[in-house]
């Protein structure tokens, strides 16, 4: 779509693009710039300047186990969270387009967990999922040690994967909410009235309709899983116990601000950017054949 | 519709309460802790009924963390990532719909890129390039010769320098640096008829005139919900403010949340870090439940 009526001073058009330009470029174009360049090279101790070392950065990162350990917690992490919080906010989604009494409350609530940050969340949910206070302490009693995320990998696992979920319910849901109102009312009474019931009509209708929103969301979803776990990680477990929640994110900023290791952490930038790259255009083909466009 | 269904209406009734309480579990949790005192939060189980505590609790959680200029710096900040984003998106969408000119393209897909490669994976080099903003143009004078030639004809050498770690500009203007608003503008001055343009050029409006009495005032739609948005976003954002703030003075109060978790030895202090989440959570809240109707608004938006 292109606009017919322009206005013909196009030194003028560029002025107005250039804060943006001189933003991108020296926040944007050329750090990423520089996290390939790192890439390559090895940063000497103590100044000595960088070496050129090739690939040799790319080498002994993919031959360290650890590093094969964060990208499976990663894809764990990153697979059941999404199913999770994608599921969840279409069922109550769907629910609350129907028209009952409440629907409108609801509709209310369920959006609140989308302003929460995602550290004080991690807080909250550290509190309420800790073994010795809280909740859950009452089961820890009655079997001991059955919950443990300070000890336990899978336990701490689950930890960061609830209080994600929790989040994006709630983002999720938004979104859901919007494509299912979008629906002409129309469609779905002339269904009725062709004696078609309520799943049915889900099925058939509502769902088809939706698809481009589910595979918008699933992008989404799993871009942010790698991303916005950040502050979720580093408040509930800090990578912990034993490695068992050191996504790739947060490796990077720990070998990269942590260790001072600047080359490795620009290399796995490079992969965790390639990951995420090849992720969304996986999705783009194989899923995206599937999507109803309306 | 009139449809009796009222073993589904009942289950639907139910689905929804248990979403319900799952939403709100966690701020009622948080807030009851908050109200009680040592002993009876680290009770096995908490008590459900608040304690008499809270005002304690708040204020102390208030201190320790110093939350007060904490939170107005995160007001700062926030406030100032959504004015950049609302103002400097406008402008660039503006340049791209409005005018035709040689590259308008490539500025488009230079734009567009910015989606893909989120702050969090760039984050080490992007910190170098705050410790000096000026690093990438002093790179390019000497890569292009330029410094050399400069220190032969005035023998001024050249080194520019600019940090920007513990300041606001280097919280904000990082942060502003992607397009996410850009888009959401194209899509609107899309739709606005060629013939409010027309009229305003036969009017002798030039292009800025036009922006200014026309475009802007028919996109403050637009505006409230990308504005909330991105304050919202910048509030939440910890990994950033995180790292380039290691004066305690710049720091934002999401990041003061990690010197609130309690410590391993002793017992733990959990109702004053409840309070204290209470407290960083509130702003955003309020927030979401007062500008509602523009977030659902503008996240449509975003999605076209």
């Amino acid at each position: 779509m292109e606009k017919r009526v322009t206005f013909s001073s196009w030194t003028i058009g560029i002025l107005f693009a250039v804060p943006q330009l001189l933003l991108i470029f020296t926040f944007f174009y050329w750090p990423a710039g520089q996290a390939v360049y790192w890439s390559l090279t090895l940063q000497q101790p103590w100044g000595g300047g960088n070496i050129w070392v090739g690939l040799d950065n790319f080498r002994s990162i993919l031959a360290n186990a650890d590093y094969w350990n964060s990208i499976t917690a990663s894809l764990v992490f990153a697979g059941i969270s999404t199913g999770l919080a994608m599921f969840i906010a279409l069922v109550l989604a769907a629910l609350t387009d129907r028209q009952l009494a409440g629907s409108r409350l609801y509709r209310v609530v369920l959006i609140w967990p989308y302003g929460i940050a995602a550290p004080a969340l991690a807080l909250a949910f550290r509190f309420i999922l800790a073994p010795e206070a809280g909740f859950l302490s009452a089961i820890n009693r009655m079997w001991p040690g059955i919950w443990d995320p300070g000890l336990d990998g899978a336990d701490a696992m689950a930890s960061i994967i609830v209080a994600f979920s929790w989040k994006y319910v709630g983002y999720n849901f938004i979104f859901f909410l919007a494509a299912f109102q979008a629906i002409p009312r129309s469609l779905i009474e002339a269904a009725a009235m062709d004696g078609s019931g309520v799943i049915r009509r889900f099925w058939d209708i509502q769902f088809p309709l939706i698809t481009p929103t589910i595979f918008f969301l699933l992008v989404i979803n799993i871009t942010e899983s790698f991303q916005d776990s950040f502050g979720i990680v580093d408040i509930m477990t800090s990578g912990g116990p034993a490695n068992a929640t050191n996504l790739m994110v947060y490796k990077i900023y720990s070998d990269g601000f942590k260790g001072l290791d600047y080359s490795g952490a620009a290399a796995q930038s490079i992969i965790l950017m390639l990951l995420i790259i090849v992720l969304t255009i996986f999705q783009f083909r194989f899923i995206e054949r599937r999507v109803h466009y309306g | 519709m009139v449809e009796r269904t009222p073993f589904l209406n009942f289950f639907t009734h139910l689905i929804l309460f248990v979403g319900f309480v799952f939403c709100v579990a966690p701020f009622v949790v948080v807030a009851i802790a908050a109200s009680h005192n040592l002993r009876d939060v680290n009770d096995v189980p908490m008590s459900l009924l608040p304690g008499s505590d809270f005002w304690v609790n708040i204020k102390t959680a208030w201190v320790t963390a110093g939350l007060g200029p904490k939170l107005l710096n995160s007001f700062i900040v926030a406030g100032g990532v959504a004015a950049g984003k609302v103002i400097i998106s406008a402008l660039t969408a503006f340049s791209i719909v409005y005018f035709r000119f040689p590259g308008r393209m490539f500025i488009f897909w230079l734009i567009f890129v910015t989606l893909m490669l989120p702050l969090e994976v760039r984050i080490v080099p992007t910190y170098a390039v705050v410790a000096n903003v000026l690093s990438p143009y002093q790179a390019i004078l000497d890569v292009t010769g330029l410094s050399w030639l400069i220190e032969k004809l005035s023998g001024v050498q050249v080194s520019l320098s600019l940090g920007l770690l513990n300041s606001y500009p280097g919280l904000i203007l990082p942060l502003v640096a992607t397009a996410t608003g850009t888009f959401l503008y194209r899509q609107f001055f899309l739709t606005v008829p060629d013939e409010l343009t027309e009229a305003a050029r036969m009017d002798g409006a030039g292009p800025l005139r036009f922006f200014i009495d026309v475009l802007l005032p028919l996109s403050r739609n637009n505006m409230a919900a990308l504005g909330t948005i991105m304050f919202l976003w910048a509030w939440n954002q910890y990994l950033w403010p995180l790292l380039i703030t290691t004066d305690q003075s710049h720091a934002m109060a999401v990041t003061e949340l990690k010197q609130l978790i309690p410590n391993v030895g002793g017992t733990p202090e959990w109702h004053i870090a409840m309070a204290g989440t209470l407290i960083v959570m509130l702003p955003p809240l309020l927030v979401v439940v007062l500008m509602q109707r523009w977030i659902v608004r503008g996240l449509i938006a975003t999605e076209k």
